[in-house]
């Protein structure tokens, strides 16, 4: 498909690259020619130094044969008009528009249509639900919904002293006495897709697919205890510090805000009256000591800078602070950050990203599309979550007489609304929900893609 | 520098090579000329043997780390290598017997320039006389682009074959014309095989042999000038040459306008600066030379034949001739000269310095007189309605600095050979600007043989360092490139 993408900043630059190597033709438009002249000579785009809200940018563009228009530059209101320019030049294409400020987060999905937006992102208040989804259970790294919610997969890293090291897969159920099966795992920095032999060790992380209730189970059983947080410390009072403190207060958990600019201090105490504002420089040693945050069961670093934001969770990993969040803007040194000990981490960029890679997908398979995408594994592999319709192939049929391409694993079957971990005697019928895990190199659309054709 | 990717992609280019050489194969064993067709044999051999060598070396290459610089390194390679075995054949066939001969013609072939050190051609084997007319369609696209066009070298949507691109086309702001990469390069080669093939069918309803239609298509294509006749396109009728007129001024358009067209951008297409000068330096020179050289010739239609046709191999930078214009007056040569210098346009197949260099050249001339009038103006030099990037014009100024510097440089070396200085002067610019011939002891009924050496080699570099705009060729020059960083 053809791809116009405005703005080259760190979201239109990750959805260029992922579009690009999912073989689509992209146009990138930014203002800024050195910016551009570098896009050009790392991904096989081409570029347009313009104005992407201009009606005579988008038509140099060839606005009239685009089929879809992400709009991705700094600015909500350029989104905004770029995307209403945009359909006005051609009403048959998609537009996907970069929301972000929380002053305009209502207007921007109630009137949608009026201003021509196929689809809102909003990365701020993505990394802030995945945030406190993890608050709200916690134990693990990371957690991916499937399902509604029915099937999980968990990220967990085998630490010191870790019951679950030295055991090979095919006892860990015996093992944790819970139905969950490992999907992938990184070692030393690589994504492996284990088999039933394989044996973790200290300093593996693992992807573990089941059930939430069996989940926290299996948790319990190799005798990590988690209480559930209570009070939680926020680092920084960007935008995802408003959604985070938000949502927590939802869940009934107390947040606390340090931040160093004092008129974004009046205004988050003034939007957020249950929350505790404290205007300090978390970079000063004295105030993390002052404020104590030994008192706080989670420590969730957001602020602007990626190198403070991992400096003060090893800071609280230091005081053993229980839970430990890091948001990385960038997110580009993974295997660097994985062996150090800053929680769990979360890239609004790359949540932005997979979710307009997934609507792309999904115009792309028309019938039978994802109904969730997750990058796990690092990036190495892909958790999709598809539903079982009357042109899905092999219905009925026992999942060992299957043949599936290389690294395509089926990891969940949900009946109706009982989860199982299929083994090689299970199948599916219609209507039911598969959640399938994948190499990276594989191009799955549809869930017949995962056959050997 | 991923110096094992570099040599990955010079092993696939030669695989290419050896491919290419079928044609003449094909062509000396249908002929039976015995000694060409072994000479090809044994050159496909070892060009074969040369790649198998690398892609063993190679096979534990890294993907990705490929910058500006491995493109430029790449580029200069690959020509290099191409022609020190493109050669083989002449060297092997015992056509051209001294090797530094051989490859002198074979650079000549690839860099479109078509300056031969061969006093007459005619008895040379079909087979060898295909091969350097085909080098020059080969090298006047490039055969990198080539590679660009039936290879994903780049994997999952990378964009470091940009950096290739850029090295092996010439220009001062060379793009892509679609997003992706592979595209773009077939685009190029479409419309270069459409525009040829459309050549040849003109050559033919004028009665050409087809053997000899194929030979001048592809030398006008290329806009090299190696001919199939030792009067080169003399003993043509007029339509022959008018037909070669004007597909050379053709050939020297930047493609893309091309696509424009294809695409229904008249507006675009026609209104391109860089068309319009050359359209009128085309018009404006012919006029001036027809009126110059008019007692040479019998009739006026005469006039304007030569007139055009040698314009037109000037500008083009092809080098073919229909007329000896080593005996016309001053003013013509120096019109000539000036020709030679500027060349065709940017995205084209010709040579020379590009008329899009000398817009920027003569619009920030104009610029920079305008603010020593007024010291604190802000000013930007457009072309085409748009702000040209500073770098892109300071660029254009270093690219000038450094094509001074080699002309000086080489007109030195072949003075020592102690020729005239019309010829050494003349004989650089026809190497270095890919023309093919100079004026006097090299005009067009002459020829390169009579230089030492070690101005060949001069003349070879600078065929190079003219076709692929220098800096590929300085790059193999320089310290830093070999040096390993630490």
């Amino acid at each position: 498909m053809k791809i116009l993408v405005a703005g080259a900043g760190k979201v239109g630059r990750a959805v260029t690259r992922e579009l690009t190597e999912e073989g689509h033709d992209i146009t990138l438009i930014d203002m800024n020619r050195k910016v551009l002249e570098d896009v050009m000579s790392k991904y096989d785009v081409i570029t347009l130094a313009g104005n992407g809200a201009a009606m005579t940018t988008l038509k140099e563009a060839g606005i009239e044969d685009i089929d879809v228009f992400i709009a991705a530059t700094n600015a909500d209101e350029v989104n905004l008009l770029s995307c209403v320019t945009a359909k006005a030049l051609n009403p048959k294409i998609h537009t996907i528009a970069r929301i972000r400020d929380p002053e305009y987060v209502e207007q921007a999905y109630s009137m949608q249509n009026v201003f021509e937006m196929s689809l809102v992102v909003n990365p701020e208040r993505s990394a802030a639900n995945e945030i406190a989804r993890l608050l709200k259970y916690p134990g693990f790294l990371k957690r991916e919904a499937f399902a509604k919610a029915k099937v999980e997969i968990v990220e967990l890293r085998i630490g010191h002293h870790s019951q679950l090291a030295n055991v090979q897969l095919s006892k860990l159920s015996q093992k944790t006495r819970c139905q969950v099966l490992v999907c992938a795992v990184i070692r030393d920095g690589r994504s492996i897709m284990p088999d039933g032999s394989f044996v973790m060790k200290e300093g593996d992380r693992i992807f573990v697919t089941g059930a939430p209730d069996q989940l926290h189970d299996m948790l319990t059983h190799i005798g990590v205890i988690n209480m559930p947080v209570s009070h939680a410390v926020i680092m920084g009072g960007g935008r995802i510090s408003y959604y985070l403190a938000e949502e927590l207060h939802k869940s009934h958990i107390t947040s606390t805000i340090i931040e160093m600019d004092e008129e974004k201090c009046r205004q988050l105490s003034a939007a957020l009256p249950y929350a505790t504002i404290i205007n300090a420089d978390i970079s000063d040693r004295s105030v993390l000591e002052s404020e104590d945050i030994r008192d706080y069961d989670a420590v969730i670093s957001l602020t602007g800078m990626d190198e403070l934001n991992i400096v003060t969770s090893m800071y609280a990993h230091a005081h053993n602070v229980p839970q430990i969040v890091t948001k990385l803007g960038r997110g580009d040194e993974s295997e660097l950050l994985d062996s150090m000990p800053i929680g769990s981490i979360v890239c609004p960029k790359d949540l932005c990203t997979m979710h307009i890679v997934r609507y792309v997908r999904a115009m792309q398979a028309k019938k039978g599309a994802a109904k969730t995408i997750h990058r796990i594994a690092d990036g190495y592999a892909e958790a999709i979550e598809f539903e079982v319709d009357e042109d899905t192939l092999h219905i009925g049929e026992e999942l060992r007489t299957m043949k599936t391409k290389k690294d395509v694993l089926i990891v969940s079957i949900i009946h109706g609304s009982t989860p199982e971990i299929p083994n090689g005697s299970s199948s599916y019928q219609k209507g039911d929900t598969v959640v399938v895990v994948t190499s990276k190199d594989n191009m799955i659309l549809q869930l017949n893609d995962i056959f050997e054709s | 520098m991923n110096f094992k990717l570099i040599w990955r992609i010079i092993a696939y280019i030669l695989l290419i090579e050896a491919g290419l050489m079928m044609p003449g194969l094909g062509i000396s064993l249908v002929r039976h000329e015995s000694a060409a067709s072994a000479a090809f044999l044994k050159s496909i051999a070892i060009i074969l043997a040369v790649s198998g060598i690398l892609l063993l070396i190679t096979r534990h290459y890294r993907k990705g780390r490929f910058y500006s610089r491995e493109g430029l390194l790449t580029t200069g390679l690959t020509w290099i290598m191409m022609s020190a075995l493109g050669c083989l054949p002449f060297y092997l066939s015992k056509a051209i017997p001294s090797y530094v001969d051989a490859m002198f013609e074979m650079v000549s072939g690839f860099t479109t320039t078509g300056s031969s050190i061969l006093p007459e051609v005619e008895s040379m084997a079909h087979g060898l006389l295909f091969w350097r007319s085909f080098s020059h369609w080969i090298g006047g696209m490039g055969v990198l682009v080539f590679l660009l066009a039936i290879v994903s070298l780049g994997g999952k949507g990378e964009g470091f074959t940009l950096h290739i691109l850029k090295a092996e086309s010439p220009g001062p702001a060379v793009g892509k014309m679609v997003p992706r990469m592979k595209d773009t390069a077939k685009i190029l080669y479409l419309i270069y095989f459409g525009l040829t093939v459309l050549n040849i069918l003109f050559l033919v309803i004028g009665g050409m042999p087809m053997f000899e239609a194929v030979c001048t298509a592809m030398g006008t294509a290329g806009t090299g000038g190696f001919g199939v006749k030792n009067d080169s396109m003399a003993s043509y009728s007029p339509y022959l040459q008018n037909v070669t007129t004007v597909f050379m001024f053709l050939f020297s358009v930047n493609f893309s306008i091309y696509y424009m067209i294809l695409l229904r951008q008249f507006k675009a297409a026609f209104g391109d600066e860089e068309l319009r000068l050359f359209l009128v330096m085309i018009f404006a020179s012919i006029a001036l030379i027809a009126w110059n050289v008019s007692p040479l010739y019998k009739s006026m239609e005469e006039t304007i034949r030569h007139s055009a046709f040698t314009v037109g191999t000037v500008m083009s930078t092809t080098g073919y001739a229909t007329t000896d214009f080593d005996l016309w007056p001053p003013f013509s040569k120096a019109i000539l000269l000036f020709l030679m210098m500027v060349g065709a346009c940017a995205g084209s197949t010709g040579g020379g310095m590009k008329q899009v260099r000398l817009l920027l050249l003569w619009k920030s001339l104009r610029r920079n007189l305008h603010k020593s009038l007024h010291p604190t103006e802000v000013r930007s030099v457009i072309v085409n309605g748009r702000a040209m990037d500073e770098d892109i014009l300071s660029n254009t100024n270093a690219y000038l600095i450094a094509y001074v510097i080699i002309v000086i440089g080489s007109v030195l070396v072949l003075s020592l050979d102690g020729f005239d200085f019309e010829t050494n002067f003349s004989a650089v610019m026809a190497t270095f600007n890919n023309i093919g011939p100079g004026f006097h002891a090299v005009g067009p009924t002459c020829n390169f043989a009579a230089y030492s050496n070690l101005s060949k080699i001069v003349m070879i570099a600078d065929m190079l360092a003219g076709r692929l705009e220098i800096y590929p060729i300085l790059i193999l020059i320089s310290k830093s490139t070999w040096k390993k960083a630490r």
